[in-house]
């Protein structure tokens, strides 16, 4: 055998080992993909399902997303950008590519009547949170909401996930005397006079501020289209 | 040669107990704390560990006459990486709900320290069969360990087993709460602390002198 210590040989081992290592990660990487992505749209369809108040199991979220969900589409200065419908996870509202055209928009019909939901990205402590609000057609009136989030610690923050805070949405309205106001989290036990709120999470102070500014300014970018709905349902 | 002879009996059942990494070489820490405060990812996480560890040392152990000594630290770096990517790929496709709640963990076990530890201290000097079974009883030595904590932390924490109510409704009704406490980090190596504790007054010989 080649003296292991040799410069050379060290050189060449190296090389080689690095080169069989990537060959083996990127055929992993490549055989896998398809079923990693399909898991990745399995899990928004399941958090814009639960959003409608329905908790479907992977194996049929995307059945049923199918059923419920009757349009996407991206706004801008509350009108529907043109070219951009579509359902599907290649489209612009579901892919979240061309985020520069405008917001998402996901039109659902539930028992007849259409609800609206409208996609959230904002900072909870230690990363990204997120979620989803479903507006009834009036604009204002929450039907049902849902947040996800990167990191935030658990027991704490991490329970805003949960149904007990998710669901104190549900029937507040964001707009207050034909003025978007957006909805409060607040400390348990307060209040805010102009506008409606909900409890936030006792100990996760900073994830339920992260949540209230999501709410502001998310919502915010679809302030002309939910006036606009809800001038049209007055 | 017998399957298991004393010397690779001993590499499967010391770190089980009296070799055991966690509470008494105090290794791998880190991820007994940050990923115990459910058991689910817990077991994912113990699986994860001795899977890496077990196969790590097997190709170390086949490629030991072969390394370069100046560069050793970085193959086994190399290796590991590997592993723990492939690892990481495999849970994304296949377990995509358990591997959402370990998010960043399963990419940190490539900084377990268990894994660099017999990968340097058992699999460079000893055969792949030997290795093998070293790495799988330092996986389970420190996957138990999460497990009790997981197990602990969830039952108290949450009042759930892998997400399952287990404390009954009659007990929060008479005022029983879940322990916030269970779930932040100290916690886990407070218990961390007593099951070194109690494993140290069980064997005396682990006892430092005062």
């Amino acid at each position: 055998m080649a003296n292991r210590e040799k410069s050379g040989y060290t050189i060449i081992y190296a090389s080689v080992m690095v080169i069989i290592v990537a060959l083996g990660l990127a055929l992993t990487h490549m055989g896998l993909k398809p079923q990693q992505v399909r898991n990745e749209n399995i899990d928004k369809m399941q958090q814009i399902l639960r959003s409608l108040n329905i908790d479907a199991e992977a194996n049929v979220a995307e059945q049923q997303y199918n059923e419920l969900i009757k349009n996407a589409y991206l706004i801008a200065d509350g009108q529907k950008v043109e070219g951009t419908e579509g359902i599907t996870p290649e489209d612009p509202a579901f892919s979240g590519e061309e985020a520069a055209k405008g917001v998402p928009v996901f039109e659902a019909e539930i028992d007849g009547s259409k609800k609206y939901i409208l996609s959230m990205n904002g900072a909870g402590l230690w990363g990204a949170i997120w979620g989803y609000l479903a507006i009834e057609s009036d604009g204002s009136t929450v039907y049902g909401a849902e947040f996800g989030n990167a990191g935030e610690t658990p027991g704490l923050g991490a329970e805003i996930v949960e149904p007990e805070f998710r669901n104190q949405f549900i029937g507040k309205e964001l707009i207050k005397n034909n003025e978007f106001k957006s909805i409060a989290v607040v400390k348990p036990g307060q209040s805010v006079s102009d506008r409606d709120y909900v409890d936030g999470i006792s100990g996760g102070t900073i994830t339920s501020k992260g949540v209230d500014n999501m709410l502001f300014n998310s919502v915010k970018k679809y302030d002309s289209f939910l006036m606009n709905l809800h001038s049209d349902n007055q | 040669m017998a399957l298991l002879s004393g010397k690779t009996k001993e590499a499967l059942l010391g770190p089980l107990n009296k070799n055991n990494p966690v509470i008494v070489q105090v290794l791998g820490i880190c991820s007994a704390l940050a990923v115990t405060s459910k058991l689910e990812p817990a077991i994912v996480m113990a699986i994860a560990v001795t899977v890496v560890t077990a196969l790590g040392n097997v190709v170390i152990s086949l490629l030991r006459k072969t390394i370069p000594n100046r560069i050793r630290i970085i193959v086994q770096l190399v290796v590991v990486a590997a592993l723990v990517t492939i690892v990481s790929e495999v849970l994304k496709a296949y377990a995509y709900d358990v591997n959402k709640q370990l998010s960043v963990y399963v990419g940190l076990i490539v900084t377990n320290c268990i894994l660099m530890g017999r990968l340097e201290a058992f699999a460079l000097g000893n055969g792949p069969w030997a290795s093998f079974l070293d790495g799988i009883g330092n996986g389970i030595g420190y996957g138990w360990i999460l497990v009790a904590v997981g197990f602990v932390r969830e039952i108290f924490g949450s009042g759930t087993l892998f997400g399952h109510k287990i404390i009954p409704q009659s007990f929060y009704d008479m005022g029983y709460e879940n322990n916030g406490f269970m779930m932040l980090a100290p916690m886990a190596l407070i218990l961390v602390a007593i099951i070194i504790w109690i494993h140290r007054t069980k064997n005396k010989e682990l006892q430092e002198e005062a």
